[in-house]
């Protein structure tokens, strides 16, 4: 029973939540905590802070995080399961609708607009991620720019650009060098 | 003979699909436009399965699609690689990672959402995630200024500003941008009527 219970919630969250992580964030709450009583609100932001610090979609995350405390882990696989299931319908009949036209003219050419949108979408995303990196939340001025931030982000942004650096390796470099010269400041700042 | 040969070829191919999702998955911290640029770095550039425009096409269609945008680009890219078997490696490959890792932390997530450390291991990545996000940025970008079309251009310029300055929603940017192409595609039609 329970088992039904979770993977029809997080086949809501999945179905309704378009546009990524964050639009799922309010589906996950009106389920989770508000309909079922599966969380209590600290616990579920809690899940949600976890969920931006560990790899992986948030809806995923808080599905295998739910399940799990609710039905253990194979209430953690069918949640999960849920919350992908009509991903997995809708996109396989949207890539099989693409890969049919593609190379007609009328679908080239609608395309050929969609692309330099997504390419503004994915600059937009990194301009908020750049800007919390810069100004850690605080308001966007001069004077409180984090230097240590920024200079991470300058020298990741040049080895990839110049030297191709692997992406993976770069960002995980970045977090390392984060930690030491952070630790580095606040034992020379006592 | 030859069909043997092709199914050690697809298995092979399986089996890299898998694991280029799984590393990938295991590494992208924040939203889906991070798992987004991997795939690019990963199946475009390193294995060519697909180019440049059809990440871009697969990133488009991901994004519109109800459902977590790693799921759905991985459907995507393991759709075309490998059809059917590669959608269902490429989905296992990329839930697996944070299955496993919110399974074990949920058994001890108070100790791990209010350590110091991990805090700040995280917030040097973020600097990296961004590093790595607006370099694929200046690569697409680029093309899209080479290929000289004013209204591609002009799409790209207006749908930045509309994200990032008004926060309107994606949905309705690629819509828009839709309809923008339908109107191109309207245009063309009749000029070929005419002449």
């Amino acid at each position: 029973m329970i088992y039904i219970q979770l993977f029809f919630s997080f086949i809501q969250v999945g179905l309704f939540s378009i546009g990524g992580g964050y639009a799922a964030i309010p589906l996950i709450q009106s389920q989770v905590v508000d309909t079922h009583n599966w969380l209590t609100m600290k616990e579920f932001t809690d899940l949600i802070t976890i969920a931006e610090m560990t790899p992986g979609p948030i809806a995923v995350n808080s599905a295998t995080f739910v399940g799990i405390r609710i039905a253990g882990l194979s209430g953690a696989v069918i949640a999960t399961l849920g919350c992908i299931f009509p991903s997995c319908i809708i996109v396989s009949l949207l890539a099989y609708v693409y890969y049919k036209y593609k190379s007609g003219s009328a679908l080239q050419n609608i395309l050929s607009c969609l692309r330099p949108a997504v390419v503004a979408l994915i600059a937009a995303a990194g301009l908020s991620i750049l800007n919390l990196v810069l100004f850690q939340g605080e308001k966007t001025a001069l004077n409180n720019i984090d230097w240590i931030g920024g200079g991470i982000f300058l020298t990741a942004f040049i080895l990839l650009r110049k030297w191709k650096w692997n992406p993976i390796l770069t960002m995980s470099l970045c977090g390392v060098t984060g930690l030491i010269l952070r630790l580095l400041l606040s034992a020379a700042a006592i | 003979m030859k069909n043997k040969v092709q199914t050690k070829q697809k298995s092979k191919k399986l089996v890299k699909l898998f694991l280029s999702n799984l590393y990938i998955s295991s590494f992208t911290f924040g939203g889906g436009f991070v798992i987004v640029t991997f795939m690019k770095h990963k199946y475009v550039d390193e294995l060519k399965w697909l180019d440049d425009q059809e990440m871009l096409d697969l990133t488009a269609l991901a994004q519109s699609s109800p459902g977590a945008i790693a799921v759905n680009a991985a459907i995507l890219v393991g759709w075309r690689v490998c059809g059917f078997a590669g959608m269902l490696t490429a989905i296992i490959a990329t839930i697996l990672p944070p299955m496993v890792i919110l399974s074990v932390i949920s058994l001890f997530y108070e100790a791990f959402a209010s350590n110091t450390y991990v805090a700040l291991v995280l917030n040097g990545m973020q600097a990296g995630v961004a590093a790595v996000i607006l370099d694929v940025v200046c690569s697409l970008g680029s093309n899209v200024v080479k290929e000289k079309s004013y209204v591609n251009i002009f799409v790209m310029l207006l749908a930045f500003l509309f994200t990032f300055f008004f926060k309107v929603n994606v949905i309705y940017i690629i819509l828009a941008a839709a309809v923008i192409g339908i109107c191109k595609e309207v245009v063309r039609r009749r000029k070929e009527m005419k002449s």
